[in-house]
């Protein structure tokens, strides 16, 4: 299990990697940067879970019994919500590039700019 | 060959061993299901009867890690700034018409029936952050959306009523300056930057916290209005002038 | 429910059309909100929640319908 949720915090990165590298649309780029980064989300909270235990939440359970890590699960939720403020801005950038060179191909872009 | 052809060649052998990298160093690290980080384990067995809140998430996010919320909640609002600044000059000049978009009246009785209830939970997902799953940032995104909803149902001209710059970019700049306030009413009082001043209230209500829950509140109007501009300058650049062409 | 979400991944950015890429990324978000609940993360879970099924299918719908509309008016 240990191996496997490493295998796939890894994989999820590099795929959105990849996807961004072999990408034909900058709005396409966009979200696979945005799939490289929800890696992160996977793997803070799989480093945090711990076998056996409830959400940091002690409403309705005796104080003490066993909870996952709750710093980590902080660290995630800002990262969410952040970080799709953080893709706008980035598409933002999408569409200034294509109201200069009237394409998101970065292909095109590139060879537009020699 | 084509740059394209290169571009896959050359990256899916990267991609593969940035992959492998990673793996290798996560597993390097504590196995799944048995981390013991100190950390956590402290703030789950202090967090509840220091803070008096119950969920101990939202605690370390506006008290213990406060300073770092603050940064996030800045970020946040440098990201909207750089949006605004890029889509803003696209503007149609004032004064012309705009005409509501045509739309389907299933959609349109979706958005009807949902703004009430999701606004609602909205605001209960903020106001019962200290002690359910829930707060500022993730009730603020629900507002957002609620209001986004007003958009499907009634159109471009009843949004814009919501949507106007004037009447969100205060919200969202006051939200950002109160969250600063509270930290610095702190040091006017002689304590640390962010230190709790209210006491503690009486844990599982409303009221625990103490001045968590004004960060909390502080940080979903934050969060509402910045999605709100967000979404405003989107559509806006979309749909206003597909109306002037026709 | 790693391997789906895992699958879904690769899903979202092989696609290389971004409206599809929508769609496909919003289902790989509902799986994340899924995976989140497992590893008894119910905050994160309620924010991945409301991104991905309203604000990054928003925002990035926006994002294509301009460079479509204006590369037509171009072209």
């Amino acid at each position: 299990m240990s191996i496997l949720a490493a295998l796939v915090v890894a994989w999820v990165f590099g795929v959105g990697v990849y996807g961004a590298i072999v990408s034909r649309n900058l709005i396409h780029l966009a979200i696979c940067l945005s799939v490289s980064q929800s890696a992160t989300y996977i793997l803070l909270l799989t480093v945090g879970y711990r076998h056996g235990a409830g959400a940091p939440i002690f409403k309705g359970v005796p104080l003490g019994s066993p909870a996952v890590d709750p710093v980590v699960q902080a660290l995630t939720l800002t990262d969410v919500v952040v970080g799709v403020t953080i893709t706008a801005l980035i598409l933002a950038l999408a569409l200034d590039v294509h109201r200069e060179s009237g394409s998101v191909d970065p292909d095109e872009i590139a060879e537009l700019q020699g | 060959m084509s740059r394209r052809d290169a571009r896959r060649v050359l990256g899916l052998p990267v991609c593969a061993a940035l992959a492998a990298v990673l793996a290798a160093g996560i597993l390097a690290g504590p196995r799944f299901g048995e981390f013991h980080g100190a950390y956590g384990r402290m703030l789950n067995a202090v967090a509840v009867p220091q803070r008096h809140a119950t969920n101990v998430v939202t605690s370390i996010v506006f008290d213990v890690r406060g300073v770092d919320t603050m940064g996030e909640e800045f970020i946040l609002f440098a990201a909207v700034v750089g949006v605004v600044l890029l889509l803003r000059d696209e503007r149609e000049p004032a004064g012309s018409t705009r005409a509501d978009d045509v739309r389907s009246d299933a959609i349109r009785m979706f958005g009807v029936v949902m703004v009430g209830p999701v606004l609602l939970v909205g605001l209960w997902l903020a106001a019962f952050g200290l002690v359910t799953p829930g707060g500022g940032f993730q009730g603020g995104i629900v507002i957002a959306a609620a209001i986004v909803l007003v958009y499907v149902s009634a159109g471009y001209r009843q949004w814009s009523r919501f949507g106007r710059e004037r009447l969100l970019d205060p919200f969202e700049g006051l939200a950002a300056a109160a969250y600063v306030a509270v930290g610095l009413a702190a040091l006017v009082a002689g304590e640390p930057f962010l230190r709790n001043l209210l006491g503690n209230g009486q844990t599982g209500t409303l009221v625990s916290g103490g001045s968590m829950s004004i960060l909390n509140w502080a940080v979903a109007i934050e969060v509402a209005a910045a999605n709100l501009v967000l979404y405003t300058e989107f559509l806006e650049s979309y749909v206003v002038p597909h109306i002037s062409e026709r | 429910m790693l391997l789906l979400v895992a699958a879904a991944a690769t899903a979202v950015a092989l696609t290389m059309d971004p409206l599809r890429q929508v769609v496909v990324s919003s289902v790989y978000g509902l799986l994340l909100v899924i995976l989140f609940v497992v590893l008894q993360a119910p905050d994160v879970a309620l924010s991945m929640l409301v991104v991905s099924s309203v604000a990054y299918p928003l925002i990035v719908l926006i994002a294509i319908s301009r460079t479509r509309r204006r590369r037509g008016g171009e072209g």
